[in-house]
C-alpha cells in the first residue's frame, strides 16, 4: 500500500486535466466487465479488440490519462478509448458492448463479431444489425431508446455501465471526490448531517432509517473511536444493485464513506462484501489502493486533520450477516450472531459479556450503510439541493426493484 | 504433512495478518483458498497463534458456509439455488451432477477427489439463471446436459495430464 498525498490545489488541477481528457475523447468503446458479462466471455472480447485494433494501426488508449500523465495524444492514427465498464443490469443480453458518444449498444457480442464491429461500426459508422437489441419486431440501435432503459431514471446506478470501472481519473472527471472536497473544507459535521437530513436520504436496507439522523447520532457521541460501515452483503435473491455499484462505481462508495467520516467524526471504515461477490471485492480493493495512492485515504487528507482508513472484509457465506449486528460480529472475527438491540446503531455498545456465548468486546459506535445509500451521498452534495425531491423515495415505493431481464415485468416508472 | 498442508505456510498466512484476532475469518479464508479446507491441525495452530480457544476457532469455522472441515476436490462446483435459479430449474442440474459423480447420501466430493458439489444462495447473476460456478468461474444458462458435458471435459483434461 503506497500512501500518497494530494493538496486541494493539486486536486483541482487534476480535475481540470481529467475533465479535459474526458471531453477530448472522440470514440469510446465500453465492454461490460460485470460478473454476468464476464461469464459470457467479455474479457476475451476486450483482449481481442485491443489486439485487433493494434493490428489495424488504430491507437487504443486505456485509462483517461496517457502514461506520461498527459491529456493530448500524439497525433498518430485514429484514437480509440477502450474501457471496462461496470454492470449495465442487462445481463441476459450480454456480453454487452457500448459505443459512445453514439450511444450504440450491441448485445450477445462474441469474439467472432469483433472484426466486423471494428471494420463496419468503428471505422465506417455502419451498424451491425444482428447485434442490436430487438423486442416485438422493433430493433433499437441506441441504448437510451431501449424500453428497458427508457423507463429508468438512473440515479444510484448512474455511471454503472457507462464509465470505466477501474479508472480513478474518470471518476474525478465526472466530479468524483469534489463533494468530499467541499464537505472537508467548507462544512462542519453538523452542517453535513443537517443537509443529509434535509435531503430526505434514507437507508436502503428496508428499514428506511433517515441517514442524516443516523450520522448525527454518531456525531453527537463523545469523541472516541467511531466507524463507518458499508453493508455489501446483498443476499436477497434477484437483487444485485449493490453488486453493480461495487463493481462498476467503487469510488462512489469510498467518497460516500469519506463524507460520512467527516460528518460523524470517524477515521475508519469497513466495507463488508459477501463472499459470493469476488469481483466486487477485488474492484473495491483496487479502488481503495488507488485512492490511497492519490491521497484521498490515509492520514491528514489534503493537508487537514481528517484521516480515514478503509478496509474491505469478505463475508464467508452467511446470509444472516446482512443484518447490522451480525455483520459487525463478523468484522470482529466472530460468528455472525445477531443480537438484541439496544443499543441501536450509533449508540455505544456493552463492554463485557454480551448476549449469547460470544463476548462482544467493545461494540463500536458505527454508522452502517448500503452501497446504494452511500452512492447517493456525494451525488446529493454535488447537485447541491437541500431538499432533493428526485432522491426522495416516492412514498417509499418504486425504488430498487429486484432486477429482472428485459422480457420480465417492469415496474412502471421505477426509480433506480 | 500427509494431507499436503504446510504448517509453515499456514503460519505465514497468520503472520501476514499481524496475528490479530479480528482477522480470524480472513485468515481462514486465505488458508482455505490454498488448501481447499481447514484441517484439525490448522485450526489448532490458528488458535495457538492468535491466542484464542480452539473452541472459538471451531465455532467460527462451523458457522460460515464457506468453510469446510473436510478435504475438497480440485474443482469446486457450486450450483446456485437462489430464487431466480431455483425457479429456472437449478435442482435438476444439481441432481444430474450428483448422479454423474456417483455421490451417495451426504457425500459431497467424488471418489477420485476431483469434484466437490455444493449449492450456493444467489451469486447476483440472476439474469443468467441457472448459474453454476466451477472454481469461481461463472457458467450461465446451464442445463443438466451442459453441466455433465462441462464435467466430462474437465475429467478428460485431467486424464490427459
Amino acid at each position: 500500500m503506497t500512501s500518497g498525498t494530494i493538496t486541494r490545489e493539486q486536486f483541482e488541477v487534476r480535475q481540470i486535466k481529467d475533465k479535459r481528457a474526458l471531453s477530448a475523447q472522440k470514440k469510446q468503446v465500453l465492454i461490460c466487465a460485470g460478473t454476468g458479462c464476464i461469464a459470457g466471455g467479455s474479457l476475451d472480447i476486450y483482449d481481442y479488440l485491443k489486439e485487433a485494433c493494434a493490428k489495424r494501426g488504430i491507437q487504443v488508449q486505456v485509462g483517461l490519462l496517457h502514461e506520461d500523465g498527459e491529456v493530448e495524444a500524439p497525433a498518430k492514427g485514429k484514437e480509440l478509448h477502450l474501457k471496462k465498464s461496470g454492470c449495465h443490469g442487462f445481463c441476459e443480453m450480454g456480453p454487452l458492448l457500448q459505443i459512445e458518444p453514439d450511444g450504440i449498444l450491441y448485445t450477445h457480442v462474441q469474439v467472432s463479431d469483433c472484426d466486423e464491429i471494428i471494420d463496419r461500426t468503428l471505422l465506417k459508422g455502419e451498424l451491425v444489425e444482428r447485434l442490436l437489441y430487438q423486442l416485438d419486431g422493433v430493433t433499437y440501435a441506441k441504448h437510451d431508446e431501449i424500453p428497458f432503459y427508457k423507463k429508468q431514471h438512473r440515479v444510484v446506478l448512474e455511471n454503472c455501465g457507462s464509465t470505466d470501472a477501474e479508472d480513478i481519473d474518470e471518476y474525478i472527471a465526472r466530479d468524483g471526490y469534489s463533494a468530499f472536497e467541499k464537505a472537508l473544507f467548507e462544512m462542519t459535521g453538523e452542517e453535513i448531517c443537517k443537509e443529509i437530513s434535509d435531503s430526505g436520504l434514507r437507508g436502503r436496507g428496508g428499514g428506511g432509517f433517515p441517514a442524516g439522523r443516523k450520522w448525527e447520532s454518531v456525531r453527537k457521541q463523545p469523541p472516541g473511536k467511531k466507524y463507518v460501515v458499508c453493508n455489501g452483503d446483498e443476499g436477497d435473491p434477484g437483487a444485485f444493485m449493490d453488486r453493480s455499484i461495487m463493481e462498476g462505481n467503487p469510488h462512489s462508495i469510498i467518497e460516500g464513506m469519506l463524507i460520512a467520516g467527516v460528518a460523524a467524526g470517524s477515521d475508519e471504515g469497513y466495507i463488508y462484501v459477501r463472499a459470493e461477490y469476488p469481483l466486487a471485492f477485488s474492484r473495491l480493493k483496487t479502488a481503495i489502493a488507488k485512492a490511497e495512492e492519490m491521497g484521498f485515504l490515509g492520514d491528514h487528507i489534503m493537508g487537514t486533520d481528517f484521516s480515514f482508513h478503509l478496509h474491505v472484509n469478505r463475508g464467508a457465506g452467511a446470509f444472516v450477516c446482512g443484518e447490522g449486528s451480525a455483520l459487525t460480529a463478523s468484522i470482529e472475527g466472530n460468528r455472525g450472531m445477531p443480537r438484541v438491540k439496544p443499543p441501536p446503531d450509533g449508540g455505544e455498545g456493552p463492554v463485557g459479556p454480551a448476549h449469547g456465548p460470544e463476548q462482544r468486546g467493545d461494540l463500536l459506535q458505527r454508522a452502517p450503510h448500503h452501497p446504494k445509500g452511500l452512492r447517493l451521498v456525494p451525488l446529493h452534495r454535488h447537485r447541491g439541493q437541500p431538499r432533493n425531491e428526485s432522491l426522495r423515495p416516492h412514498r417509499q415505493r418504486g425504488e430498487h426493484r429486484p432486477h429482472r431481464g428485459p422480457h420480465g415485468h417492469h415496474p412502471a416508472g421505477g426509480h433506480l | 504433512m500427509s494431507n499436503g498442508i504446510s504448517m509453515e505456510r499456514v503460519e505465514e498466512i497468520i503472520d501476514s495478518y499481524g496475528c490479530q484476532r479480528h482477522h480470524l475469518i480472513a485468515i481462514m479464508q486465505d488458508i482455505q483458498a490454498e488448501y481447499k479446507y481447514l484441517s484439525p491441525e490448522v485450526l489448532e495452530r490458528i488458535a495457538q497463534k492468535l491466542d484464542i480457544g480452539v473452541a472459538k476457532v471451531y465455532s467460527v469455522a462451523t458457522f460460515y458456509e464457506n468453510f469446510s472441515l473436510e478435504a475438497k476436490g480440485k474443482y469446486i462446483i457450486k450450483v446456485c439455488d437462489g430464487t431466480a435459479c431455483h425457479v429456472r430449474k437449478s435442482q435438476p442440474i444439481y441432481n444430474a451432477i450428483r448422479e454423474y459423480l456417483e455421490l451417495e447420501d451426504k457425500q459431497k466430493t467424488s471418489a477420485d477427489s476431483l469434484f466437490t458439489l455444493e449449492t450456493v444462495a444467489c451469486l447476483g447473476a440472476c439474469g443468467l439463471a441457472p448459474v453454476v460456478t466451477v472454481n469461481d468461474q461463472v457458467h450461465s444458462k446451464m442445463t443438466p446436459e451442459l453441466a455433465i458435458e462441462l464435467l466430462g471435459e474437465l475429467r478428460k483434461e485431467e486424464a490427459a495430464q
